[in-house]
């Protein structure tokens, strides 16, 4: 188990690389560190001198891959390549392009973003596999037919519409919680509510019909056909079987999602005025801030491989058939 | 109209080439029974049908929407030996035929059919006096002597006329359809109806029938009232919101499917080739796509498209029209999402391919001393193609989705062009003035979710009749044809 693991985490680290270089090449070699400056300083007041003195400010000045000027080790650590690049595999990520300090960012910015995903996903999980499994009960009846109409038509509206809808509905009309902001300790319920809502809302019709297809795919097999042989009632079936067969597969799509969680929600932050990651990010991306758009790309690798990792640890929790070698 | 220059934007001219291969697809698809056995079973199923009208209804915008020209301008009586000049503004046939409402700009925000603005101003009375109060509209309502009194018949005066137009082009569209059908089946017009109305034929046409009747009775509707009014109100700047909804079904149609052309050759190309020839050349391609696929997927957009809008902006000098920079920046788009997302599809070719390669036809010609590429081209794709063609449809509704919320993040579409993404991201503004301005988010949910709706559905019963493990899985459903599932 633990060498499993071991090498596990050392496979991550050729696509961790690869991840890099990708991020390299788009950043500094199909577009040149002057054309951010330009960017960044505007179109008008654009003069060699001060692009020059953004790239020398940030640290962009120096050569991408060897630097001649330098001497000894420095003509290979003197440059845009491991100063900007490779350093992100030690987790230091420097200051962002408008000087402020990433790492520092991150730490701080984690928690609310935790707080917002969490809730999310756990309440989202409970709620769609109970509706799923309400659906498989009642599988070919008119409830069921009009369950899972109700569920592609969930499916086929934005994630935008709901965020808005919510806000306009809760927070103006109904006034039940403030329309965006964010408190700590226990009075960042009353700011959470809505947007956990809305966020169990939006991922309800995808999940509820993906759950409702894998346990319509165990209630066929035929040890559910022996549980019932042998006269066990409907819901045990569903409950002691179904349900717990079911698992396997639901785990394998959703365990992978976890580490990410710490990264929060792109849009739902934003509109919610919630200080987390996602916020962040997005206004990296409006400000143009390169420093932060490559940090925050790498680290949603870095926790998504994190979370491949903890799919297949899950896998021997849940199916003892399976063992890693 | 004096002259004009056609103008081929690159997307317009990559949904033609779509659209052939469609075409070309469809003619080689009949021409093979196993095929035609599967479309029939996609047509057979009525909320298929159903979702195929709206499709084609919303290609048809988008066809009409891709005829870009260049109107020329009014010449000087005296330069006339001068060559023509042409206008900067890019129009297309859409823009032509609805006209009326891209030309009638009001000033500000109006509520739907409204006869004065939203806003009061400060207004000139006949008497000179000045008064603070709702303004008329310039061209809502303009015809209206007495809004107040005539307005409500006027709308169903014109709203029934247009669905009456609606009806009666409904009509002969579907008789047209009724002896085409009886001629295949070979018998008398009077029983094909009745067993299209009691829905015993094979192809769905009741369900295809009754959708088009809704679709052309609501487009004759909305075509006719918006020769009066605006129909789904205006805009901060005055434009018709209608008007916009329908430039932005080619946006959305665009986005959701030219991501194809980069798709389709890395995914096929890459995907068959680690399967067939395994290896080092499995072990790359596996990288490659563990790579791509470990970022998240907006985050990688956005990180690319930023470094593609820096690109545009450094040469904004190449484009000649505001209209052919935007086009490039939304074809840019595309090829971003497909050099992104080609992997779920070169994932599923390839452990189809593994299975393949070891069929007995697959030996065989490998026997006969067949090259490598032949067989993947001759036998295997033809035998994973219903993976491409499920993978493909499926896509097409999340891309719709996400142009939205790519747009709203600031990297998708330029901001001059209409989207249902910069639509939402200007409503949202609007929601929280009082009172309230509904109409342009309300007019892009309504026909987003149309649209997305009638995908999945379709992209459903696509892979329900293609894929032969859905086929295989033991449902016991007692509604069998509308199910959705």
């Amino acid at each position: 188990m633990i060498a499993y693991l071991l090498r596990r985490l050392l496979l991550a680290v050729p696509t961790l690389i690869g991840v890099n270089l990708l991020l390299f090449t788009l950043f500094f070699v199909i577009s040149s560190p002057d054309d951010m400056a330009r960017a960044q300083l505007g179109a008008k007041r654009v003069t060699p001198e001060a692009i020059e003195r953004w790239k020398a400010d940030r640290g962009y000045d120096k050569p991408l891959f060897w630097n001649a000027q330098a001497a000894g080790r420095a003509r290979f650590t003197e440059t845009i390549f491991v100063q900007k690049s490779a350093r992100m595999f030690l987790f230091d990520f420097g200051k962002s392009d408008a000087g402020r300090d990433i790492n520092r960012e991150l730490s701080t910015r984690m928690w609310p973003s935790l707080a917002l995903a969490l809730p999310v996903f756990l309440v989202g999980l409970f709620v769609a596999i109970t509706l799923a499994l309400l659906l498989a009960f009642l599988r070919a009846t008119w409830l069921d037919f009009t369950g899972v109409i109700v569920c592609v038509v969930l499916m086929s509206i934005s994630s935008l519409f709901y965020i808005i809808a919510g806000q306009y509905l809760v927070a103006r009309v109904w006034n039940l919680v403030p329309i965006s902001g964010f408190a700590t300790g226990l009075d960042a319920a009353r700011f959470l509510a809505l947007p956990v809502a809305v966020g169990v809302l939006a991922g309800l019709g995808s999940n509820v019909r993906w759950y409702r297809a894998i346990f319509l795919e165990e209630i066929g097999k035929d040890y559910v056909r022996t549980a019932r042989a042998k006269g066990l009632s409907e819901l045990a079936v569903l409950f002691r079987h179904v349900l717990k067969n079911g698992m396997i597969p639901i785990l394998t799509g959703t365990v992978v999602v976890i580490p990410s969680l710490f990264l929060g929600s792109l849009i739902t932050e934003s509109f919610f005025g919630i200080p987390g990651l996602g916020t962040f990010t997005i206004e990296a991306i409006l400000m143009q801030d390169f420093a932060i758009v490559r940090a925050m790309v790498f680290i949603g690798s870095v926790l998504y491989i994190a979370g491949l990792v903890l799919t297949d640890l899950s896998y021997t929790l849940v199916d003892p058939r399976v063992r890693l070698q | 109209m004096n002259g004009f220059q056609v103008v081929v934007l690159w997307s317009d001219a990559l949904l033609a080439l779509l659209l052939l291969a469609c075409g070309a697809g469809i003619a080689a698809a009949l021409r093979r029974e196993h095929l035609r056995r599967a479309w029939r079973a996609v047509f057979a199923n009525r909320s298929a049908m159903a979702a195929l009208v709206v499709l084609l209804a919303y290609l048809l915008v988008a066809i009409l929407d891709s005829f870009h020209f260049r109107p020329a301008l009014e010449r000087q009586a005296a330069a006339s030996a001068a060559p023509a000049q042409y206008s900067v503004e890019v129009l297309s046939l859409l823009d032509v035929a609805l006209a009326r409402m891209r030309t009638t700009r009001e000033d500000s925000y109006s509520a739907p059919f409204a006869t004065h603005a939203f806003r009061k101003r400060m207004i000139e009375m006949p008497d000179g006096t000045q008064q603070r109060d709702y303004p008329r509209l310039q061209f809502g309502g303009a015809q209206l002597a007495d809004p107040a009194a005539d307005r409500g018949a006027d709308i169903a005066r014109r709203g029934l006329g247009g669905a009456a137009a609606g009806l009666a082009l409904w009509a002969f569209m579907a008789g047209a359809l009724a002896v085409f059908v009886a001629r295949g089946r070979r018998e008398p017009v009077r029983r094909t109806l009745g067993a299209i109305l009691g829905g015993n034929t094979e192809v769905a046409w009741g369900a295809f029938g009754w959708m088009l009747l809704l679709v052309l009775c609501a487009g004759g509707a909305l075509f006719a009232l918006s020769g009066g009014y605006h129909v789904l109100g205006t805009d901060a700047t005055g434009n018709d919101v209608l008007y916009q909804t329908f430039k932005a079904m080619r946006i959305a149609l665009l986005i959701g499917t030219l991501a194809t052309f980069v798709v389709l050759p890395l995914g096929i190309g890459l995907g068959l080739a680690a399967g067939y020839f395994g290896g080092w050349v499995d072990d790359l391609i596996q990288y490659v796509y563990t790579v791509i696929s470990s970022i998240p997927y907006v985050l990688l957009i956005a990180a690319a498209s930023l470094m593609m809008q820096l690109v545009i902006e450094q040469h904004a000098e190449v484009f000649d029209t505001a209209a052919a920079r935007a086009d490039a920046r939304l074809v840019a788009l595309c090829v971003i999402i497909g050099a992104i997302s080609w992997t779920t599809l070169c994932r599923l070719l390839r452990a189809e391919t593994l299975k393949l390669r070891e069929t007995d036809y697959v030996q065989a010609a490998r026997c006969f001393g067949v090259s490598g590429v032949r067989i993947m081209l001759r036998h295997i794709l033809p035998n994973a193609f219903h993976i491409v063609l499920i993978t493909l449809v499926l896509e097409f509704s999340g891309l719709v989705l996400a142009e939205a919320v790519l747009s709203y993040v600031g990297v998708g579409v330029d901001p001059t062009t209409t989207s249902f993404g910069t639509m939402i991201n200007n409503a949202r503004g609007e929601l929280a003035q009082d009172p309230v301005i509904w109409w342009s988010i309300t007019a892009a949910f309504v026909f987003m979710v149309a649209l997305v709706l009638a995908a999945n559905l379709f992209a459903d019963a696509v892979r329900e009749a293609f894929d032969p493990r859905a086929a295989a899985l033991p449902r016991r459903r007692r509604v069998p044809r509308e199910s959705a599932a």
